[in-house]
C-alpha cells in the first residue's frame, strides 16, 4: 500500500491542467545548481553507533542544572519546576500539542485551557485571556494585530518603550511589515534614563496602541497608571508586555488600567531549554474579546445539564472569517499551557509570592553586593525586580569569559542591542541562586576588575 | 420566513424601508447565519455611505458575514443596542434589530418583496 494516493495518471492530469509536462518542470524556478546538490554525507551509521555519537555530542553542551550557575535572563528564566510538571505533561492523555479539529471530544484538554485562562485573566487582573500564543514575542505582534483590527486601520501609530525586550520588537516589526503601521518610540537615540511618562508626548489622536514592559527589559518596575491616562485621554490603547513572576508581587496592570497584557510566560513551569518552545501569554477587556485573535475555551452546561467546556466564539478566527480575522493565529501552545496551569496550581497565590520575594530578595542582595565592588555600578536607581544593569569595568564578553571558567553564565550584553550600554551587563537572579554562589560571583567580578 | 411588502431588498439580503429610511439584515439572512453573537457597526452617524458599502460586520455561532449598506446616502443614527444585544437580530430583524438609518434619495436596483421571496426560494432549492 502507498501512502501518496494520486495514481501516475492522476498525477499527469494534474501536470497537464497546470500546464507542464513534467513534476521536475515545476522547480524551475530554483536555479539548477541548487536543485538537486550532491550532498556530502558521511555513510549511513546504525541506531546504536548514532545514538553514541548524540550521546558524545552533547557531552559538550554545559548544563545550568549540574555543570553552570547561570545569573542570565534577559527574557528566559531559570526557575524551579516542580516534579509534577512533567509528570502530569507526560501523561498521555495530555501529551500531544494540539486540539483535536472536533476539540469537543477532549474535555480533559479544553478544561485544562479554560483553567489557564482563569489563571492569567486573574494573575494579570483582566477579563479575558486567550488560550495562548508562541511566546511573549508573538504574543506582542499579536496585540498590535488586534488594535490595528480594533481601529479599522484608521490609527496608524503604534509607540514602543525602548525599555521593550529587543527580539520583541524585532518580531513585532517582522510581523506587521506589510501592515499600514509606523512604530516610534524605541529609536537608538531614545533616552533610556528618563522613565515612561516621556512616552506620553509621542502619543498623538493617530495613535493606536502604546507598548511598555514590566518590569522593563532593565529589570525596572514601573507604576504605569499615569502613562495609561496620558494614552487614553488621546483615545490609544495600551499593552503591558509582562513577566508573569514579577506579578506575584507587584500591582497588575489591570490595576493599572492596561487594555491588554501580554508576556513570556516561560518563567511559570517551562525549562529554558536553549530558547523554546515557550508560551505567549494574552489577555484584555471584554470589550475587546471579539478583535482577540487565537482560540477561547468557554464553559457550558451540556444538554444533560453538566458542565461541558467549548471551543467558544469561533466565528472571529481565521478558519471562519478567512481575510478578514484579526490575526492568521489560530493555534495555541496546548501542552505548555498545561505546564504553566499545573506549576501555578502547585504553588498556590502563596507559593508563587513567595517565588518573586525570594527572586526580589536575592537580586537585591546580590545588586549591594555587585555595586560595593570597585569598578562596577548600577546605571539605574529606579526600582527593579529580579534583574538589573550593572555598568563594568570591562568588555561584558571578556569578564564573562572570565565568568564561565568559574562555572557562572553571565549576564546579557546589553551594548549589543542598545549602543549607549557599551559595557552593560544585565543581570538576573531567581530562587534558584544561593547566596553563597552570589558571593562567589561577586568574588569572580572583583577578581576579573582586577586583572 | 417574513419578508414584509413595504420594504425593498438588496442582493446580498439586506432590507431598506423606504419610510424611515432604516436598514437591516433580512430574516432570510439571519435564518442562514444562526444564532448571532456578534455586531460591529462599522459605519459612524454623519457618514456619506455609497450603496454596497460595507455597513457591518455579523458574527454568529457558526458563521461570519459582512452586511453592506442597499441604498447611497447620509447616515442619521445607527443602532447602538445591537452590539451589547446582537441577539436581537435573530429575534426581530425588521424591528428592534435594525441597523443603521440612512437619508437616501432613490432606492433604485432593489428589489420588492415579491422579487425578494422568489430569490430567497431559488437559493433555498
Amino acid at each position: 500500500m502507498t501512502y501518496i494516493p494520486h495514481s501516475p495518471q492522476e498525477r499527469d492530469e494534474m501536470l497537464a491542467t497546470v500546464g507542464v509536462n513534467h513534476l521536475e518542470d515545476l522547480f524551475n524556478v530554483v536555479p539548477v545548481k541548487y536543485r538537486f546538490p550532491e550532498l556530502d554525507l558521511p555513510p549511513a551509521l546504525t541506531e546504536m553507533e548514532a545514538a553514541t555519537e548524540l550521546v558524545e555530542i552533547s557531552l559538550g553542551n554545559e548544563n545550568i542544572q549540574t555543570e553552570l550557575v547561570s545569573f542570565l535572563g534577559a527574557g528566559a528564566y531559570h526557575h524551579y519546576i516542580p516534579a509534577a510538571v512533567g509528570h502530569i505533561l507526560q501523561r498521555g492523555e495530555f501529551y500531544t500539542a494540539y486540539t483535536p479539529y472536533q476539540p469537543e471530544i477532549s474535555q480533559g484538554t479544553l478544561q485544562a485551557i479554560f483553567e489557564y485562562q482563569s489563571v492569567i485573566a486573574a494573575l494579570t487582573g483582566m477579563e479575558v485571556s486567550n488560550a495562548s500564543h508562541y511566546d511573549g514575542a508573538t504574543a506582542v505582534a499579536e496585540a498590535v494585530n488586534m488594535v490595528y483590527a480594533q481601529f479599522r486601520g484608521k490609527r496608524k501609530k503604534i509607540v514602543l518603550s525602548p525599555g521593550i525586550h529587543p527580539q520583541y520588537r524585532e518580531t513585532l516589526r517582522t510581523y506587521v511589515q506589510d501592515l499600514d503601521v509606523e512604530l516610534v518610540g524605541d529609536g537608538s537615540k531614545a533616552d533610556l534614563d528618563a522613565g515612561p511618562d516621556q512616552l506620553g508626548s509621542l502619543i498623538d489622536d493617530n495613535t493606536a496602541l502604546l507598548i511598555v514592559q514590566y518590569p522593563d527589559f532593565f529589570g525596572r518596575i514601573y507604576d504605569y497608571t499615569g502613562l495609561i491616562e496620558m494614552a487614553h485621554a488621546k483615545g490609544a490603547l495600551v499593552c503591558v508586555a509582562v513577566n508573569p513572576t514579577a506579578l506575584g508581587l507587584f500591582k497588575t496592570p489591570g490595576e493599572m488600567g492596561a487594555d491588554i497584557v501580554v508576556g513570556e510566560a516561560q518563567p511559570l513551569g517551562i525549562p529554558l531549554s536553549f530558547g523554546g518552545p515557550y508560551l505567549g501569554l494574552f489577555a484584555t477587556r471584554k470589550q475587546y474579546l471579539h478583535k482577540m485573535a487565537g482560540r477561547l475555551v468557554g464553559e457550558t452546561v451540556d444538554n444533560r445539564g453538566q458542565r461541558a467546556y467549548v471551543l467558544t466564539l469561533t466565528a472571529r478566527e481565521q478558519h471562519i472569517k478567512r481575510e478578514r480575522a484579526t490575526s492568521n493565529i489560530c493555534t495555541n501552545q496546548g501542552l505548555l499551557t498545561l505546564a504553566a496551569t499545573v506549576y501555578l496550581s502547585l504553588l498556590g497565590k502563596k507559593g508563587f509570592r513567595q517565588v518573586a520575594e525570594l527572586c526580589y530578595h536575592k537580586a537585591h542582595y546580590a545588586a549591594v553586593q555587585i555595586s560595593k565592588v570597585k569598578g562596577y555600578s548600577l546605571c539605574f536607581d529606579t526600582p527593579f525586580f529580579h534583574e538589573f544593569s550593572v555598568c563594568c569595568p570591562k568588555p561584558v564578553a571578556e569578564i564573562n569569559a572570565h565568568l564561565l571558567e568559574h562555572g557562572f553564565l553571565g549576564g546579557f550584553d546589553l551594548g549589543k542591542d542598545y549602543p549607549t550600554l557599551r559595557d552593560h551587563m544585565l543581570l538576573a537572579v531567581t530562587e534558584m541562586n544561593t547566596k553563597d554562589e552570589i558571593d562567589a560571583l561577586v568574588e569572580v567580578l572583583k577578581e576579573v576588575a582586577h586583572d | 420566513m417574513n419578508i414584509p411588502a413595504n420594504l425593498r431588498y438588496s442582493k446580498t439580503d439586506e432590507w431598506f424601508d423606504p419610510k424611515t429610511g432604516k436598514v437591516g439584515l433580512t430574516d432570510y439572512a439571519q435564518s442562514q447565519l444562526s444564532d448571532i453573537v456578534f455586531v460591529e457597526i462599522i459605519i459612524n452617524k454623519g457618514e456619506d455611505v455609497e450603496a454596497g458599502k460595507q455597513v457591518a460586520s455579523v458574527e454568529s455561532v457558526k458563521a461570519a458575514a459582512d452586511s453592506y449598506s442597499p441604498v447611497a446616502g447620509k447616515v442619521t443614527e445607527v443602532n447602538e443596542d445591537l452590539s451589547s444585544n446582537p441577539e436581537i437580530l435573530n429575534k426581530d430583524p425588521y424591528g428592534a434589530g435594525w441597523m443603521a438609518k440612512i437619508e437616501a434619495g432613490e432606492a433604485a436596483g432593489l428589489m420588492d418583496s415579491a422579487a425578494y421571496i422568489k430569490y430567497c426560494e431559488e437559493r433555498t432549492h
